[in-house]
């Protein structure tokens, strides 16, 4: 059973923005690990007075942090092990997403073709664009 | 193996040999007459085109090569729901080198990643035209004399004209350049181009809707077609189509050594007047794209 206050081995995801705690456990796919996962919500926080907190407790090398730093990038992620906390990072931008996003051009490729795998790009200008159609990737619009 | 998809796919040099070498072919067709024989380009074309698709098929006969193709979706197997990956596979046991047009964006894109032959974009809905954009270099370098120090004028729909999406790619990597972009608010240009191309670049660009203000300025009048096919609304369309027309008129405004460049077809953007203007450069850059066509199938198959 998942203890929310301390977790012996995985992640706590913290700094979240109150609110989007559940876009980001879509986004990182946590619904379909083998893992205990608390959404914690509304937190009182000293910097930014409210925030939301997830904690997954077990095999975490699956999960796509990167990703999460577009949705929130002030999110800190910390690794713990045997209920002590070994690294906090900020996540990297990963250069390539595929398959996390969905593009929403009607006029795009991949609004036709069969298993053609959605892929975005991060750009200079530190935006995702589809690799097909260069369409920007808008948070509020492309998550699955 | 190399494709053309994207107008950077080839460096500002790569560009530029491109153009030197079309020169080449025109004052010299029968040096490269038979530097094609025994060799086929395919033209995919899943929507309507005259001059893009006979001007590919031209270039290759030119050059001693043959055709295979289709010029509408209806008649190939995308009818029957073939995905463009499965299509280029097959063609890729056809031909040597194949041209795609397509209304989706991206999908000479997806064709290249799955064919074993080179892949040219001729055109992907809204978004690049590569070759024709090679057409619009050959013809400001031809009727300039260079590619640098230009005012370029880019009038219409610059959001929907994936032509003026490719020019201003390409054109900003020689020095000098300023745009002068005249669109109706609703048709101007994306901001991607803004924020990713010209500002990051540090290209000097301004915006107006104002084409008889901007006229005197320009080295280089590039008019477009507010087209019908990319519009969702057609009252929206119909709202928009007869935002600007280059009349006689107006090109009292322009310099006498300016040049309007057109990628066509015209509908009435242009007044018909202009045609006999010297200055309308829009039916030579018809001919340039098919001598950089013939420039780009060389360089592409090896044989330049």
């Amino acid at each position: 059973m998942l203890n929310i206050d301390e977790i012996q081995n995985g992640v706590v995801i913290d700094h979240i923005k109150a609110g989007t705690s559940r876009t980001l456990a879509d986004v990182a796919g946590l619904d379909s690990l083998d893992c205990g996962v608390a959404i914690i919500k509304n937190v009182r926080s000293t910097k930014s007075g409210k925030k939301d907190i997830i904690k997954v407790e077990g095999e975490v090398s699956s999960i796509n942090f990167g990703v999460l730093a577009y949705i929130d990038p002030d999110i800190t992620i910390n690794y713990i092990k045997n209920g002590k906390i070994i690294k906090k990072e900020k996540p990297v931008l990963p250069e390539t997403l595929v398959n996390v996003m969905r593009c929403k051009n009607p006029r795009c490729i991949t609004s036709i073709e069969h298993e053609c795998d959605h892929i975005f790009k991060l750009t200079a200008s530190g935006k995702y664009r589809c690799l097909y159609c260069e369409e920007e990737f808008q948070k509020n619009k492309n998550l699955k | 193996m190399r494709h053309l998809i994207d107008p950077l796919d080839f460096t500002k040099e790569e560009t530029e040999e491109l153009l030197v070498l079309s020169e080449d072919i025109r004052r010299n067709p029968e040096k490269y007459q038979d530097k094609c024989a025994h060799k086929k380009i395919a033209t995919l074309f899943y929507e309507p085109s005259t001059r893009t698709r006979l001007s590919f098929e031209s270039a290759m006969i030119n050059l001693g090569g043959s055709v295979i193709g289709f010029s509408s979706a209806d008649s190939s197997s995308a009818a029957k729901g073939e995905s463009i990956a499965d299509t280029i596979r097959v063609l890729s046991a056809f031909a040597d080198i194949a041209a795609i047009r397509h209304p989706k964006e991206g999908a000479p894109m997806r064709a290249s990643m799955f064919s074993s032959i080179p892949v040219i974009n001729a055109g992907d809905g809204g978004h690049q035209h590569p070759t024709q954009t090679l057409a619009d270099l050959a013809t400001i370098r031809r009727r300039k004399g260079r590619l640098n120090n230009l005012v370029i004028g880019l009038c219409g729909d610059l959001k929907f004209g994936r032509t003026v999406h490719s020019l201003i790619k390409s054109i900003s990597r020689w020095d000098g350049i300023k745009f002068i972009l005249i669109s109706p608010t609703e048709l101007r240009v994306p901001d991607y181009i803004i924020n990713e191309v010209l500002k990051p670049n540090n290209i000097e660009f301004e915006e107006t809707t104002d084409l008889e203000d901007a006229l005197g300025k320009l080295d280089i009048l590039y008019m477009t077609r507010v087209q019908k096919e990319r519009f969702f609304n057609e009252e929206d369309y119909v709202r928009l189509k007869d935002s600007y027309i280059l009349t006689e008129k107006k090109m009292e405004l322009a310099k006498e050594d300016m040049a309007v460049l057109h990628p066509l077809p015209r509908v009435n953007e242009i007044a018909l007047a202009v045609d006999k203007d010297p200055r309308a450069a829009y039916f030579e850059q018809v001919q340039n794209g098919m001598y950089v066509r013939e420039a780009l199938i060389l360089k592409l198959l090896n044989l330049a």
